[in-house]
């Protein structure tokens, strides 16, 4: 093409190599990125993207090879000199601090104010100012503990666009965002496009490929086996591209029968937040064995405390959760888990793991007290390592061996992790919120048909999940969330996308309040 | 006058501030160290380092003010192993403040005997600190408050202006807030292009000025000679009084104040027998008001979340 000729490189690897003591994580990485391009970055759980995105911001030091900037060898020795060249990068997992403000995060590093000292004015000036550009709507003055992990994503961005970065990395900006979330988001990347910023953007999510990138590099164990112009192909090419073979995009579903007395039943439950406001206001739903039912709803209307409540974290302010028949509100979460309630957190890295232990004792975490995990008062450590190694085998989870730290895991890997743990200990009723957040498309297709093998197994499941499309492709029943309350109920085959869209936002409440 | 009332007076007031000088330097020493991520438990030996230096110093020179310089910097320096050893060798923390600790005894023990020929006690100081006192004009004249506050010794002054310091520092400055942000999610600063290592660096050895002119205080002012074990687990108190203070410079002052008056109230409820019960219970009243302190207020502070958590960016998660 002869446009393509007239592009400038801004960025350039010459075989690129990187090694962790185990891993040879990137191979002979040769890749360029033109003046005011959106470049994809795919690949699967653990291919080494991120890996590849932190060499080039200086986090990480190359093995061996070289980066070019502007057609200039560079070589960084910190975050600090890739910045100072025009770099700026939102990682995979968020780099905020919990108890500042988010004018606070924004701004560090890059403080304004004369010698050494914060002016905080001109600070929440110009941090209003962007947000208001960008139409990235965030409150200045707002501690990030108390924010939903959509919004911190957007400071996140806010933070890569106060530094004006000409080249800008995103690593799975758009895992935790709602679909309204996304299409913000690529706004914001289209505009900035336009001002000449250069993009490289990480995603699972093939459609967000097409939509967004001009061109694509594909990433397989190491190295780059694919690099396409997104307009040549379809979704399917880089599914294929990416796992290497054929990747069922959809899943098949079989009809079943559901009947008998529930499993699970919540009757009236009232859950307060932090803030003390009611999080969860006279909820109600019931789950029966072999039936997954599917929580849809946009993110901040009580998913997080469903999820809590059910699993022991939160108290009860009313109302009872039943199980079997029998009123678990009392029990603690050892106690539930005991009995076969097993739950697939959210927030992985939060409440799903341990990072610094090994993914062996992360495999057996909740279980390690029991048999066949002990012997005496001793770990069974032979059988914990065989059982995790098999399990390993089992999910594909992706890492040099059961003995290294969960936290060396890519992302995509800790959460197979999780999810291989808490399948594989045959519970009656299980709790998934968001199981295949950041996971690659081969990963998707194992894992719902694992949820999926676990309700022909009879297990009454309870999804809570951000994507329609996951809510719609595995659930018998589907269930809003709006306000701490279930609004509505739909069989997925009766209803669209938009009909539970439109509930979601609390749309047809407001109408039928009209009429 | 009778029975506690009796000594319910200026004297006691004064004698509280006094008492708390050196756990109020030394704790707000030990949140900007913590702060930083840097668990600190060396306060102790850093203190005793500081008053012999301290001591020798002005007893060398005759000049107090050469000796204070010489105990602040001494503490500093000494802090420097603390530092290397956890944030360059990633040892665990309180390993190697025990260590210092430890290490501290032995160092003053060994120059006690090669510069004095004996262990215990040094030579008097020709002039200490104390000849310095001066009451601030007007201030001093206040009831009560007057003479508790504006009528002291240099560095009782400088404690005061310190605990301001250390909360601007914290609040207003950028170094701070980069010092806060690397105690609590250490990468989350690495990745805006600050260093981690630099910023704990920076707070160890602040905290080992600080517990270094604790230690001048105890040898030079409060005093005019340095004796071993004159520090007393003062730099265990000063611990207390940053985790029961929240980890913040005001809440450190006005804890360490609590345990001046702790101990103050015990040596005259000591002196005047003011109750029919064997004075020595009273010893032990500061160490009991600490326990209760600190087992009282400690569920409520947070401490920095990475307070203690080494830093190493290949090993962390990608
Ligand atoms: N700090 C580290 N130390 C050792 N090994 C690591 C480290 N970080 C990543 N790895 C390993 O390097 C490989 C690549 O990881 P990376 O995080 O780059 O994958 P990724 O492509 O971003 O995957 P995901 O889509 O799951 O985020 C993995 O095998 C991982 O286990
Ligand atoms: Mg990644």
């Amino acid at each position: 093409m002869g446009a393509k000729k007239e592009k400038r490189v801004v960025l350039e690897t010459k075989h690129v190599k990187k090694q962790f003591p185990k891993v040879l994580a990137n191979d002979d990485i040769n890749m360029v990125l033109y003046e005011g391009e959106i470049l994809s970055l795919l690949g699967e759980n653990g291919a080494g993207k991120s890996t590849l995105m932190n060499v080039l911001y200086g986090l990480y030091k190359p093995t061996s090879g070289e980066i070019l900037l502007e057609g200039e060898q560079v070589e960084f020795s910190s975050p600090k000199d890739a910045i100072r060249k025009g770099l700026g990068m939102v990682h995979q997992h968020f780099m905020l601090v919990d108890n500042l403000t988010v004018t606070e995060n924004i701004i560090l590093g890059s403080e304004p104010g004369k010698y050494d000292f914060i002016d905080y004015k001109t600070a929440r000036k110009e941090v209003v100012s962007i947000s208001e550009k960008y139409h990235l709507h965030v409150d200045p003055d707002e501690i990030i503990e108390n924010l939903s992990v959509g919004v911190q994503q957007r400071v996140e961005i806010l933070k890569a666009l106060y530094r004006k970065a000409r080249i800008l990395i995103l690593d799975e900006p758009t895992a935790v965002l709602t679909p309204q979330e996304v299409d913000e988001l690529f706004e914001v990347v289209g505009r900035l496009r336009e001002d000449g910023v250069s993009i490289i953007i990480i995603t699972h999510k093939l459609e967000e490929v097409k939509a967004i990138s001009d061109r694509v590099y594909i990433l397989k164990r190491g190295k780059i086996v694919g690099e396409r112009e997104t307009s040549q192909v379809t979704k399917e090419d880089l599914a294929n591209l990416m796992v290497g073979r054929e990747v069922v995009l959809t899943v098949h579903k079989d009809e079943k029968e559901v009947s008998g007395e529930p499993i699970l039943q919540l009757e009236d439950v009232v859950v307060r937040n932090q803030k003390g406001i009611n999080a969860l206001d006279g909820l109600s739903l019931d789950v029966r064995p072999g039936e997954i039912v599917g929580i849809a709803g946009v993110d901040g209307n009580g998913q997080s405390e469903l999820e809590e409540a059910l699993v022991g974290l939160l108290k009860l302010e009313s109302g009872r959760i039943l199980y079997k028949g029998e009123d678990i509100a009392v029990l603690d979460t050892k106690q539930r888990r005991g009995k076969g309630v097993a739950s697939v957190p959210a927030d992985r890295q939060k409440y799903g793991l341990v990072l610094p232990m090994k993914v062996s004792e992360n495999m057996v975490l909740g279980f390690h007290d029991e048999k066949p995990f002990v012997k005496g008062i001793n770990l069974a450590l032979e059988t914990i390592k065989t059982h995790s190694e098999k399990l390993v085998e089992e999910y594909d989870i992706r890492t040099p061996g059961v003995e290294v730290p969960a936290g060396n895991l890519s992302g995509g890997n800790q959460q197979k992790v999780i999810l291989a743990r808490e399948l594989s200990s045959d519970p009656d009723f299980l709790l998934v919120a968001q199981p295949t957040r950041g996971l690659d498309v081969g990963a998707i297709e194992y894992i719902h048909s694992q949820i999926l093998k676990m309700r022909d197994k009879n297990v009454g499941i309870l999804l809570i999940s951000l994507e329609l499309e996951e809510i719609f492709s595995l659930s018998d029943r589907i269930l809003v969330l709006y306000e701490g309350k279930i609004v509505k109920e739909f069989i997925p085959e009766n209803t669209s996308d938009k009909e539970v869209g439109f509930y979601m936002t609390g749309g047809k409440k407001t109408a039928e309040e009209r009429a | 006058m009778s029975g506690i009332a009796s000594i319910l007076n200026t004297d006691l007031l004064v004698a509280t501030i006094r008492l708390s000088t050196p756990i109020t330097l030394a704790a707000i020493g030990a949140t900007i160290c913590e702060r930083s991520g840097i668990v600190n438990i060396a306060m102790e030996g850093i203190m005793i380092i500081g008053a012999f230096f301290a001591a020798v110093a002005a007893l060398f020179t005759g000049n107090p003010w050469i000796g204070l310089l010489a105990g602040v910097v001494a503490g500093g320096i000494f802090s420097l192993i603390h530092a290397v050893a956890t944030i360059t060798f990633h040892l665990d923390h309180v390993v190697s403040g025990a260590v210092m600790n430890i290490l501290s005894f032995g160092i003053v023990r060994y120059l006690m005997v090669m510069i004095f020929g004996h262990p215990g006690t040094t030579d008097a100081i020709p002039v200490g600190l104390k000849a310095y006192q001066f009451a601030i004009p007007g201030l001093s004249k206040i009831p009560v408050l007057g003479p508790v506050f504006f009528n002291q010794t240099p560095i009782v002054y400088m404690s005061f202006v310190l605990v301001v310091l250390t909360l601007i520092f914290l609040k207003k400055t950028k170094t701070g807030l980069h010092l806060r942000a690397a105690g609590e999610h250490p990468l989350a600063l690495e990745t805006i292009g600050v260093s981690v290592y630099k910023m704990r660096y920076l707070g160890v050895f602040v905290s080992g000025l600080l517990s270094g002119l604790a230690g001048a205080y105890l040898s030079i002012e409060n005093s005019v000679s340095f004796t071993e074990g004159m520090a007393n687990g003062r730099g265990f108190i000063a611990l207390a009084a940053m985790i029961s203070g929240g980890w913040t410079a005001i809440g450190s002052f006005v804890a360490a104040l609590f345990f001046g008056f702790a101990d103050a109230f015990q040596v005259r409820m000591q002196v005047f027998k003011v109750l029919n019960i064997p004075s020595e219970i009273f010893i032990i009243f500061p160490y009991v008001a600490t326990v209760l302190a600190v087992a009282g207020l400690v569920k409520k502070s947070r401490p920095p979340k990475a307070d203690g958590v080494d830093f190493m960016i290949e090993k962390e998660g990608a």
